[in-house]
């Protein structure tokens, strides 16, 4: 019986690996390309393993491409942005909804709802967006539609219900208001969900490209993310045109193939340094609001 | 007559905050509202260019109204099938195998004993849902790419030649298939996982010590707990049947017009209209049906759910 379960236990735990493993394998490649010198992959192709280890493509990201890091100031500046004001707009309506004295909360949970179900769809949302409230080409436009999400809207007031009533209640017997319980109370002990929804508005405003296909024009103002979708599209352009490019490229000694996956890297690098630090946080939250509205 | 007094005291106070306490609750409601309304509620009203020849000199009470021609243009086009089709079966697709791989992880994750070792495996397991979809294109491409791609130079090596993907649009279910596993395996296992926690241990030590086996212990405790929130995310999901993930279908094939056979589902269809050919009306009513078939899906399995557990359905 003994014997068996260990078996049993080393086999789940080489599944796992092997899972992991091809989790990780795609990652390892891009990484491992973008540390490539460009001859060896255009003689060799992609490899899993760097055969000439090559900081080229990484020093030619930092030194020649301005347009790099001016996206990767204003990706940072609207992604701090959205989140600080999100996490506070949210948890500002997320309390009264917790609150039992609050007599409309029914029809303010419905109210928030019933955007879920039914929405007007892209159409109408880039039409309203671009000709009358003329946010595009904005950095705004990145962060005053996005600031309310009902989910979590939702699972922050589930952790705020948790909350002991006890407390609450010997502080409105002190003769504390709302506002003081709301700000004293239910935002230091909520700081687990409230760090889950931070990270989760954060993550999903670094990797948002789609704001930026919709609505900017501009170049000053585009997100990281498009600036790499656009990369792809411009390298897959100048082959299509011309075959001669890539070669005449590498002739040239301009990266492209490397460029290309180190810019992945240097995009995906933060996401990938910051997420682990927050698993141990997040699981909780996401375990104790998954409870629907 | 003192504690009398006291307490009338203190009842006024109560009554007097009653009605501030109101005020201060709408206060703090107020803005999150407003937010919602103007980014929620104005583009619901603003459905109604679906039946309008939207011309953006005109704005949308100038445009001349059209009724239905919008929406039957739609359905006598020859992309109506092909987007319907690519929609619905595609997230089948996702559902049923996304399901089945999630429910096997999270069995797995749970019959590991040591905790270190599976947060470790969480962590890894869960990273790639925090990628963009940007990211992953690139990675897919790394794999794809004609010429320098892994999977060619290992078909090379092995003999078989090279395959052009991105013109093969046979082969992109399976692509995009993979793609949506990798990315979201890790994320969909926690919350069968979280349920499996969720089971009283005593049922296992019973069961074995009444000697059951490991296949036993399955069938009998462990699949009957992940049924009824397998059966719920099922049904949830089949209520957002008209919904295609933007991200995956629009980044993966890299917008490959000669992959559009099989990867053009409804949410890249709007965006192109809208954007790259500019065919408003068109953009508008596919967006406007599939937000009304959206909602009686939700309606009727929300309802579906509900019978099946009485706490399950979303509200």
């Amino acid at each position: 019986m003994k014997k068996n379960d260990s078996v049993k236990q080393f086999l789940i735990i080489l599944f796992f690996i092997i899972l992991c493993l091809i989790i990780v394998i795609p990652l390892i490649v891009v990484i491992s390309v973008s540390l490539s010198s460009e001859k060896d992959i255009a003689v060799n192709g992609y490899c899993l393993f760097p055969r000439l280890f090559d900081l080229s493509a990484y020093r030619y990201v930092f030194l020649n491409q301005t347009e790099i890091i001016n996206a990767y100031k204003v990706t940072f500046i609207f992604s701090m942005l959205t989140m600080i004001l999100a996490v506070l707009l949210m948890s500002m309506i997320a309390y009264p909804l917790s609150r039992s004295n609050f007599k409309s909360k029914r029809f303010v949970a419905f109210y928030l709802y019933f955007t879920t179900l039914f929405g007007g769809g892209l159409v109408p949302s880039y039409i309203l967006i671009t000709q009358y409230l003329h946010l595009n080409d904005t950095i705004w436009v990145y962060i005053i539609p996005y600031l309310i999400t009902p989910w979590y809207i939702f699972m922050i007031r589930t952790f705020f219900q948790n909350i002991p009533n006890e407390i609450i209640e010997s502080m409105l017997i002190d003769g504390a208001i709302e506002y003081t319980i709301y700000y004293k109370i239910m935002l230091p002990l909520s700081k687990p969900v409230l760090a889950t929804v931070a990270l989760f508005v954060f993550l999903g405003k670094w990797n948002d490209w789609m704001t930026s296909m919709l609505y900017i024009n501009q170049d000053k103002y585009i997100s990281l993310q498009y600036l790499l979708q656009r990369i792809m599209k411009n390298i897959e352009l100048l082959r299509d045109t011309n075959s001669g490019t890539v070669q005449m490229m590498a002739s040239m000694d301009i990266p492209a193939e490397t460029v290309r996956m180190a810019m992945a890297v240097v995009v995906a690098g933060p996401v990938l340094v910051i997420f682990p630090f927050f698993q141990k946080y997040f699981t909780k939250g996401l375990t104790v609001g998954s409870v629907k509205g | 007559m003192n504690a009398q007094f006291e307490y009338n005291q203190s009842v006024k106070i109560k009554k007097k905050w009653n009605l501030s306490e109101q005020f201060q609750h709408w206060s703090l409601c107020i803005m999150p509202m407003l937010l919602v309304f103007v980014f929620c509620y104005i583009p619901m009203g603003g459905i109604i260019i679906a039946f309008k020849d939207y011309r953006y000199d005109q704005g949308i009470f100038g445009s001349r109204w059209v009724g239905l021609n919008n929406i039957k243009f739609f359905f006598e086009s020859s992309e109506f099938f092909r987007i319907t089709w690519n929609t619905i079966s595609m997230n089948i697709l996702f559902i049923f195998v996304g399901i089945l791989c999630a429910v096997v992880v999270a069995i797995l994750l749970f019959e590991l004993k040591h905790r270190i070792t599976t947060m470790a495996f969480q962590t890894i397991m869960i990273t790639p849902h925090f990628l963009s979809w940007v990211i992953v294109s690139y990675m897919v491409y790394a794999f794809l790419n004609p010429e320098y791609g892994i999977l060619n130079r290992t078909l090379q090596l092995a003999g078989i030649g090279k395959i052009d993907w991105y013109s093969k649009p046979e082969l992109w279910p399976g692509i995009l298939l993979i793609s949506f596993i990798w990315k979201n395996v890790g994320m969909d296992s926690i919350l069968y996982y979280a349920t499996l926690m969720g089971i009283d241990s005593s049922l296992f030590e019973a069961a074995y010590l009444d000697g059951a086996n490991e296949w036993q212990k399955a069938r009998y405790i462990t699949f009957p707990c992940l049924i009824p929130i397998i059966t719920l995310l099922t049904i949830l999901k089949i209520g957002s049947i008209f919904r295609a993930d933007f991200g995956l279908f629009y980044q993966i094939p890299r917008d490959v017009g000669a992959l559009y056979q099989t990867t053009d589902v409804i949410d890249t269809y709007i965006f192109r209209n809208l954007r790259t050919l500019g065919n408003i009306g068109m953009s508008s009513a596919v967006g406007l049906l599939q937000s009304l078939v959206g909602f009686v899906l939700v309606m009727i399995t929300n309802h579906l759910s509900k019978k099946i557990d009485p706490d399950g359905g979303l509200f």
